[in-house]
């Protein structure tokens, strides 16, 4: 080739391959554009019996949050914030959503009754899990720290707690001191995800992981501890009235992609036993009553959500089509 | 040294296609040299391709967590994967472009693989699938690395291998500073439209190759040449020499293992290794020094950017020093920024300090570091064996890094953060005290391996 010919074929493939840029990138601007403007509903954390959850669907306000009655979910009602993770309880919200200035970086945002800004704090990382206690007074929230690495494993988690009343923010629950029996754990690769809380307002449970493996402990806020109950458990939800954690527990030869089904633990009794769920999921599951639970499952860019007994009775059940981040809203 | 600079005479009329640059002239004062095209072609297909690549980093955890509801820990075994995938396909690709003497063309694969894995990865949906298309990436750099780093190393003559590296190594790093912005500004006009960004990532990647494949010639026997030159050098450099036919010869992978008994290479190996093992990883100082101040999470992403900055900004006059003062000295230096790093982390300083200090010793660590080590080896190792001596320089320093990070995480672990900073701060100074040794005589000296003056080198 000569040199006239290289020139003309850089120019001609690189022209190519701006126009192809350019075209993508304005067609997903345009279908951005065209998603759902306006018409958005004020949404209230004070109407029992409601599901409030992140919509994905991709006609209504894809993102934004969006309630269904728990008992008929029917149509939709769309409200103008949009959030990553999202769950209240008790007229408190929190919304993990991107900063407002710093580009790729995450705010957890607090939320009133009706979805008002009260309060900001600056994650760590990539969202990934957010609770309110039952009274609203407790907000917890586990992000995805990158870049946070030794020995191969880049990956860390970061899980915070927020006192509303006082202020008092522990912002890495890493600090707390770990015990497994009589044993105190200090290690670097100690992680921490997954909160949900009990109603005394400082009671908790939660994943820790170190060593390659994970367990279900419960903590305690005002004593700043953290005592493992049970190997294999990840992502614990507290039943209502305080009996039961539904978790997702790595079962053998599952989908190496997400190897999880969903157990409910009895506390009084230390005694498992699997949900009707037969496929693999990874989510924190949510509690409807003190007898169902709500998880979601995956697809690609989508989400549903659905409903299956705790004590492992009946099928599972489609509950909300395109949704993500349920939380039911009690009185 | 003595089979390694009879190579670099050789290599040096071979680059420029003259007996009259057999002696080639000593650095002069800045600016006044030039820099071989070819490094400059180079250097703008690894800024397009890390324009590339970063833009991709910087949205994949959020698209793997938010987009495609990935789970941390999952998340964590991904990353795990395709870190591993690298070492293998450097190695392989340094031989067999030495093999067959297609060093642009194995080059070329993998900035091909990448390329095609950009336009894969929306089209990924589980973790399996996301593993295999990360981990095809990462083979593809792993591929293309010592090839690529051999052609710089053709296309300069001995006395200016670090300032050629210093080059690429700058112009690579304005890539990487600028593919996060690009990433994020896609996302915002395209209020988070993942496919776009990995679209427009494909497209920078592909016109890297293009650059690549149009306007970089596979090494003529003697050196590299732009694709414009290749026959006036050809023609220029046609004078016999005894060292002709060799590289003509087919190399067999028994000849690639023999570039260890070169005594200089194997030093140099040897010291990136030690040193290597006790390299604890910014990854890690970051996050003593998250631990140790109250950075805002909003403000950290800055401290990479920092260490890039700096990095970008001392590669080439780092390089120039390597040439000038010896290129082993600036390596040593560049590991003792590294050290005072450590030291700062341990020193009761004020965050402020701590903050400007950590990113920019870091970056001052990987200027005096990253190029110079290539171009501290590659004139070390004869030019038919270049590719897989500069692949074995770099798999022996990452597996240093490696075990280094495990110890590092092993002592945090039985001793706790300050213990285990004190331990990797005498580590590294007994490291910098062997590489030294190991690094006294030839190396340590102006130009890499002419023995000029007196042993005043080796203290």
């Amino acid at each position: 080739m000569t040199r006239t010919t290289r020139l003309i074929v850089l120019t001609v493939v690189t022209t190519l391959l701006v126009g192809l840029a350019v075209v993508y990138t304005l067609r997903a601007a345009g279908d951005a554009e065209a998603g759902r403007n306006g018409d958005y509903t004020t949404l209230s954390l004070d109407r029992p019996g409601r599901i409030l959850f992140r919509s994905t669907a991709a006609d209504a306000g894809r993102d934004h949050l969006a309630a269904v009655d728990a008992a008929r979910p029917g149509e939709r009602e769309v409200a103008a914030r949009s959030c990553l993770v999202f769950h209240a309880a008790h007229g408190t919200g929190v919304c993990l959503q991107p900063a407002r200035l710093a580009l790729g970086t995450y705010d957890a945002v607090l939320l009133d009754a009706n979805l008002r800004e009260k309060g900001r704090h600056a994650l760590a990382g990539t969202p990934s899990r957010a609770r309110v206690s039952p009274s609203g007074r407790l907000v917890a929230w586990t992000s995805f720290v990158n870049g946070e690495s030794y020995a191969g494993l880049n990956f860390a988690t970061r899980t915070a707690i927020l006192d509303t009343r006082t202020g008092r923010l522990d912002d890495n629950l890493e600090s707390y001191a770990l015990h497994r029996g009589d044993e105190s754990i200090h290690s670097p690769d100690v992680n921490v995800w997954g909160v949900t809380f009990a109603a005394d307002d400082n009671t908790f449970y939660a994943t820790v992981a170190t060593g390659g493996h994970t367990w279900l402990a419960r903590g305690d806020v005002a004593a700043r501890t953290l005592r493992t109950v049970r190997e294999n458990a990840e992502c614990p939800s507290l039943s209502p009235d305080g009996t039961r954690v539904v978790y997702k527990k790595r079962v053998p030869g599952a989908d190496p992609d997400r190897p999880w089904h969903l157990f409910a633990l009895t506390l009084a009794t230390n005694t498992e036993s699997p949900l009707a769920e037969t496929r693999t999921l990874d989510d924190q599951a949510e509690w409807l009553d003190n007898d169902r639970v709500v998880y979601s499952l995956p697809g690609d860019l989508r989400a549903d959500i659905w409903t299956t007994d705790a004590d492992g009775s009946g099928h599972p059940t489609l509950l909300i089509p395109h949704a993500l981040s349920p939380a039911m809203l009690r009185g | 040294m003595y089979l390694s600079s009879s190579r670099s005479a050789d290599l040096a009329s071979g680059a420029r296609g003259g007996p009259g640059a057999q002696a080639p002239p000593p650095p002069t004062g800045r600016g006044a040299r030039r820099v071989a095209p070819v490094v400059l072609t180079l250097g703008v297909v690894s800024l397009v391709t890390d324009v590339s690549a970063e833009m991709v980093t910087a949205v994949l955890p959020v698209y793997l967590v938010l987009g495609l509801g990935l789970s941390p820990m999952a998340f964590g075994m991904l990353d795990g994967l395709y870190n591993g995938a690298t070492a293998l396909s450097r190695l392989l690709g340094g031989l067999v472009a030495d093999r067959f003497r297609r060093h642009r063309t194995v080059a070329a694969i993998g900035y091909g693989i990448s390329a095609g894995c950009k336009l894969l990865l929306p089209a990924a949906g589980g973790v399996s699938a996301i593993g295999g298309v990360l981990a095809a990436d990462r083979a593809g750099k792993g591929l293309r690395t010592a090839p690529r780093d051999a052609l710089i190393s053709m296309a300069a003559t001995p006395a200016e291998q670090g300032r050629a590296f210093g080059v690429h190594r700058a112009m690579d790093t304005a890539g990487a500073l600028f593919g996060p912005p690009v990433a994020l500004a896609v996302l915002w006009v395209t209020a988070d439209a993942y496919d776009a960004v990995f679209v427009l990532s494909f497209c920078f990647a592909t016109f890297g190759l293009l650059v690549l494949l149009l306007f970089v010639r596979d090494p003529t026997p003697g050196g590299v040449t732009t694709g414009v030159k290749r026959g006036v050098d050809a023609a220029a450099g046609a004078g016999p020499r005894a060292g002709r036919t060799a590289d003509r010869a087919p190399v067999r992978l028994r000849d690639a293992a023999a570039v260890l008994r070169v005594p200089g290479f194997a030093r140099v190996c040897l010291a990136a290794l030690v040193l290597g093992a006790t390299t604890v990883g910014d990854a890690m100082l970051y996050l003593l020094l998250q631990r140790h101040t109250d950075l805002s999470p909003h403000l950290f992403p800055l401290l990479p950017l920092g260490t890039a900055l700096v990095f970008l900004l001392l590669a080439v006059p780092a390089g120039g020093a390597g040439d000038r003062y010896g290129r082993a000295r600036v390596f040593l230096a560049g590991h003792v920024a590294l050290l005072c790093g450590y030291l700062v982390l341990l020193a009761p300083l004020p965050d402020g300090a701590l903050i400007v200090a950590i990113p920019g010793l870091l970056g001052l660590f990987y200027a005096g570091t990253d190029g110079v080590l290539m171009a501290l080896a590659a004139p070390a190792a004869p030019a038919a064996l270049r590719g897989g001596a500069l692949a074995l320089v770099q798999t022996g320093q990452a597996g240093g890094r490696a075990l280094g990070a495990a110890g590092f995480g092993t002592a945090w672990t039985l001793y706790g953060p300050h213990t285990a900073g004190i331990l990797a701060a005498a580590a590294l100074a007994l490291a910098l005290l062997a590489a030294a040794v190991l690094l006294a005589g030839g190396t340590l000296t102006p130009g890499g391996t002419r023995p000029t003056g007196p042993k005043g080198a080796s203290r």
